[in-house]
This record gives structure tokens, C-alpha cells and sequence, in this order.
């Protein structure tokens, strides 16, 4: 056993900055903080500007009319925003019950067999493929044959290639929601000689309902804004919908018409638009943020 | 090696059989969990298991009622027969099984519902017609639980401390009046206070229902069981892993003062490694 004498004094335990180790970690945290800084500047210089060339167009008339003859002043984009909706909604009504489905099937059917793990690979892969193929491919399969009372760009044909697009999302977190509920809750249910059908649907599915809705609200945010698959399926419309088996117009694909057009007039409504769809996404974002706070 | 049922004379309730395992044989996959287990458990009583962990008292407990159909890859060879069919035979539907033999698990686990609907869930299923509201007060005051939960039966049923989590979870399966009601380790996750009032509330459960309870804590059974099976595993030539079995089967008193067997007399006695 070493006995300290005075002139042993013990090692400092203050904090030294001229260390290389401490210089070293001063470095890297400037170094990171510079690249996170370079991850959120596109985000935020694209939403102030959507927000200066939109955000100063925004007026009532823009919500309630159609747009003006190439040519002409003023006018609105009344019949995109109701087409956005109106493709979105048809999108949803059939990706949600087939994703969700779907899901069901891979966390609580499928006993993860092979057939069960093709379809996850398969989806991960759907993900990931590029959404003017997704419209190609609806554009081969409906437009092209006129399937719908022999018309050929339609409203219904642009959702039903945004739901390609939206299913993935749709089906992985309903998958991974129905597996993060306890197995014990389910367990109870079967305890209590409850079906497996009884207990998905009143226990299991009840329980994943935050993950679920989150997953599709985000899937809705993408598909609202995606404009490559619509633009050869919905097609465009200068006119107010007539249904969903007729071409219809969307803010996406009038923000790409309007946005290349050689008049000013189109060009202001391409940036409203803009704004306006910069706003809903947004505000579907929050809305999935929101959701997901009742996880916790 | 086992011990029929049928001894016990001085009980008021006759020694029908309620649940017969006849030659049972559970396996995971190619593993054998528990080999080879006669007994006859008796209706009206309570039953515990003990024994070792791994000893697979819990995967007969779970060969009970099926519920090892939802473990991937178990399967049960030999005949459980309860109410003279066996319940294993293909064409018995396991969810009618489940309806008549209910469950109550180690760890609470009641729906993330209201504690109204957590009794009611039970009932609805199974098509119950009559007033609800009877039934729940009935259930609730059954498990002990109604004077605590009365006042908040529209409350979570997660917002109850685990004791009373456990009881509503018991309220729940007497809720579908089941003629057997299964417990495994119900008492492992909850306070000294609360394992008495689920031990107070089995007394007066088997008065209606048959219960088999299995436990790691040999004065529990004691205290709650009139018969008594002590399981051991035992490693097997050429086999990886232990293997389960029945060492003897008897009345509680027997098992605990004057046992057949040496394992049981090692065991009782906490001589055992």
C-alpha cells in the first residue's frame, strides 16, 4: 500500500480543454452539428418559400373557382382541391381495408411460413419502387384497356394507383403494430373462449389502433402529394369533376401543368397550389405526430 | 407411481372425475416437455401442481384447455377427456373447450377496456342475453372485487393496483361460467396481501368450480388445494433437456406428511438441489 506524500499530489479531476481526447470531441460535435444544420436547410428554405409565393396568392376566390383560359386573369383552383380529395379518398377507401387486411394476415394468420416472409420481401420491395412505374403500370392496366364503362383516364384509375402506392406503408406498420401488442392480451381473450377472429377484432386490432392510424395517415400525407402516377391515369380536367370515371384534376398535377405554362396568371395558381398542398401535408404530418402520442 | 384420485373419503362433495389425462404427452417441436402423465382430477376441488421450473406443470396446465394449440409447433399425444369426450379428439372445437375450462394467467391481464367491459367481453361472446349489469355485479362480487371497483366500473381496468387486476381477471373468467377455471402461478406477480385474498377467494370458488392451480410456493398449496400432483423432469438417455413427469399424485396432506416417493419427500422438505 503506497502512502500520497506532498509531493505526490493526487491528479487533477478538473476538466482540461487542451487534451487531444477533449478536442477531439469538441471537433466531431461542430462537425455533426454542421451536417445536421445541412439536413433541415432544404426543409426549411423549401416551406418559406412555398409560403412567400403561395402564401401571398391565398384568397377566397382561389378555394371556389376554376382556373382562367390561358390568357386570362384571376380565377382559382377549386376543382384540384376537390380532385385531390376526391382521388385520395378513393385511394384510401381501397388501400386501407386491403393494407390493413394484409397486415392482419402476416401478424396473426400466417404462422411466418415462407408464404408469410415472400410477402414481407415483396412489400419492402413495393416500397421502393418509384411511383411513375406504379402509374405506368395502373396506365397499362385500366387506361389502356378502358375497363371502367370504356373510359380512359379517370378519376378512379388515379386512385386506384395512388392505393398501389400507399399500400406498403399501409400493410408493414399494421403488421408491426398488431405484433407489438402483448401476446398476453390476446391469450386473455382465448382464455376466455374467444375466437381468433372475436379477439383480432375486439382486443388485438383495438390495441394497435395508434400505429395503425398513424401508418395511415402518413401513407394518405404521400399519396396526396405524388404527381407522376396521376398524370398519366387521372390526367387533368379545366372543370369541375364529374364523377370519378372521368379525368379529374389534382394539385399535383396542376402545380406540373400550370408551373411550366408560359402565362403568369397559371403560374401564380401553380405556387397557391403549392402552398396549399405544402399546408395539408403538414397538417397530415402533425396530425400523425399527434396519434402517435397516445402510444406512449 | 401415480395415485388414483379416488382415496379421499372425509370431503362432503363426491370424487367425480372432472378432467382425466390419460397417457399425455406434450412436445415442442421434437422435444418432449412431459412424458406420460395419468391422472384423474376431481370436480368441485381445487388441484395444484408443484414442482421444479421446466418440470412442464404449467404445459399440462396449458394441455388443459388448449391453449398450447397457439404455441407454435406443441403437440399432445395420449387422451385429455373432460365430461366423457376427449377434447383433443379432431372434431371438438377449441374454442367451445376454452368456453367450458377457462384460464387465469401469472401475470394480470385485463383489456384495455373498461372494468365493465372487461367482464362483459366474456359473456357477449359467448351470447349471453340476460341483464349485463347483473352479471357483472355477480361476477365482480364473486372475485371480491366489487366493493373496490363499484364506483368506477366505467374506469380502465388498467387503472386497478395488480391484486385487483388479478381478481378482475378471475371475475372475468367466472363471468363465462365455466365448469373448470385454470390458474397458473396466479399469485407469482402480486403482493403477500393480495395472494391471501386470491387464496381466500379460491375457497370459496370451488364451492362452483373445479380448480387446478399450479405454484411455486409449496405452502400455497397448502393452504388452498385439497390434491396435490408433484412433477419432476428427469434427463433422458440420448436427449438434450430434461423431461417432465408425474411423481405422485394424492391428497395435499399425503404429499406433504407422508409422500410415496423420495423426489416428493426431497422436495417438500426443500432437500431438493
Amino acid at each position: 500500500m503506497t502512502v500520497l506524500t506532498a509531493t505526490q499530489k493526487p491528479a487533477s479531476l478538473r476538466f482540461n480543454p487542451s487534451l487531444q481526447r477533449n478536442k477531439l470531441d469538441k471537433l466531431f460535435t461542430l462537425v455533426s452539428a454542421g451536417f445536421s444544420v445541412i439536413v433541415v436547410l432544404p426543409l426549411l428554405l423549401v416551406l418559406i418559400y412555398v409560403l412567400l409565393q403561395g402564401g401571398r396568392l391565398i384568397s377566397f376566390n382561389l378555394f371556389t373557382q376554376l382556373p382562367p383560359a390561358p390568357g386570362l386573369e384571376g380565377g382559382g383552383i377549386g376543382n384540384a382541391i376537390i380532385g385531390t380529395f376526391v382521388v385520395t379518398m378513393v385511394a384510401a377507401l381501397i388501400a386501407i381495408p386491403v393494407g390493413v387486411g394484409g397486415g392482419i394476415y402476416l401478424a396473426e394468420y400466417s404462422r411466418g411460413g415462407w408464404f408469410a416472409n415472400l410477402i414481407r420481401v415483396g412489400n419492402d420491395i413495393l416500397a421502393g419502387v418509384p411511383s411513375i412505374i406504379c402509374g405506368v403500370f395502373v396506365y397499362g392496366a385500366i387506361v389502356a384497356t378502358r375497363v371502367f364503362f370504356g373510359q380512359s383516364y379517370t378519376a378512379a384509375a388515379g386512385g386506384i394507383a395512388l392505393a398501389v402506392l400507399m399500400l406498403p406503408t399501409v400493410i408493414k406498420t399494421t403488421d408491426e403494430g398488431l405484433r407489438l401488442v402483448p401476446k398476453a392480451l390476446s391469450m386473455g381473450a382465448i382464455g376466455v373462449g374467444a375466437s381468433k377472429f372475436v379477439t383480432i377484432i375486439r382486443i388485438t386490432l383495438p390495441s394497435a389502433f395508434t400505429p395503425i392510424a398513424t401508418g395511415i395517415v402518413l401513407a394518405i400525407a404521400r399519396a396526396a402529394g405524388e404527381t407522376a402516377p396521376l398524370i398519366f391515369t387521372a390526367l387533368f380536367s379545366p372543370f369541375w369533376p364529374e364523377g370519378v370515371f372521368n379525368p379529374i384534376a389534382t394539385m399535383s398535377v396542376l402545380i406540373f401543368n400550370f408551373a411550366i405554362m408560359p402565362f403568369e396568371a397559371q403560374n401564380e395558381l401553380a405556387w397557391a397550389a403549392s402552398f396549399v398542398l405544402v399546408v395539408l401535408i403538414l397538417a397530415a404530418n402533425l396530425l400523425a405526430r399527434w396519434l402517435r402520442r397516445f402510444a406512449n | 407411481m401415480t395415485t388414483s384420485a379416488l382415496q379421499h373419503a372425509n370431503t362432503s362433495t363426491t370424487g367425480q372425475t372432472c378432467l382425466a389425462l390419460e397417457k399425455v404427452t406434450i412436445s415442442y417441436g421434437s422435444f418432449e416437455a412431459v412424458r406420460d402423465v395419468y391422472m384423474d382430477i376431481p370436480r368441485g376441488k381445487v388441484t395444484a401442481f408443484i414442482g421444479p421450473s421446466g418440470c412442464g406443470k404449467s404445459t399440462v396446465l396449458r394441455g388443459l384447455n388448449r391453449m398450447n394449440d397457439l404455441i407454435e409447433g406443441c403437440s399432445l399425444r395420449g387422451r385429455v377427456v373432460f365430461d366423457g369426450q376427449d377434447i383433443y379428439a379432431p372434431e371438438v372445437d377449441p374454442v367451445e373447450v376454452r368456453r367450458r375450462i377457462g384460464m387465469v394467467f401469472q401475470q394480470p391481464n385485463p383489456f384495455p377496456k373498461s372494468i365493465y367491459e372487461n367482464i362483459a367481453f366474456g359473456a357477449r361472446i359467448n351470447g349471453f342475453t340476460g341483464d349485463m349489469d347483473e352479471l357483472v355485479e355477480n361476477s365482480l362480487r364473486k372475485a371480491f372485487i366489487w366493493d373496490e371497483t363499484k364506483d368506477k366500473l366505467k374506469q380502465s381496468g388498467n387503472s386497478l393496483s395488480g391484486g385487483q387486476q388479478q381478481r378482475l381477471c378471475i371475475a372475468r373468467a367466472i363471468a363465462i361460467e365455466p365448469e373448470v377455471i385454470l390458474m397458473d402461478e396466479p399469485c407469482s406477480a402480486l403482493d403477500p396481501i393480495s395472494t391471501l385474498k386470491i387464496e381466500e377467494l379460491m375457497h370459496e370458488l370451488k364451492k362452483t368450480f373445479s380448480i387446478v392451480i399450479v405454484t411455486h410456493n409449496m405452502q400455497q398449496a397448502v393452504r388452498v388445494s385439497d390434491q396435490t400432483a408433484f412433477f419432476n423432469a428427469e434427463a433422458v438417455e440420448g436427449g438434450s433437456g430434461k423431461v417432465g413427469y408425474l411423481v405422485e399424485f394424492n391428497d395435499t396432506e399425503k404429499i406433504f406428511n407422508a409422500p410415496t416417493q423420495q423426489a416428493t419427500q426431497d422436495y417438500v422438505t426443500g432437500r431438493f438441489g
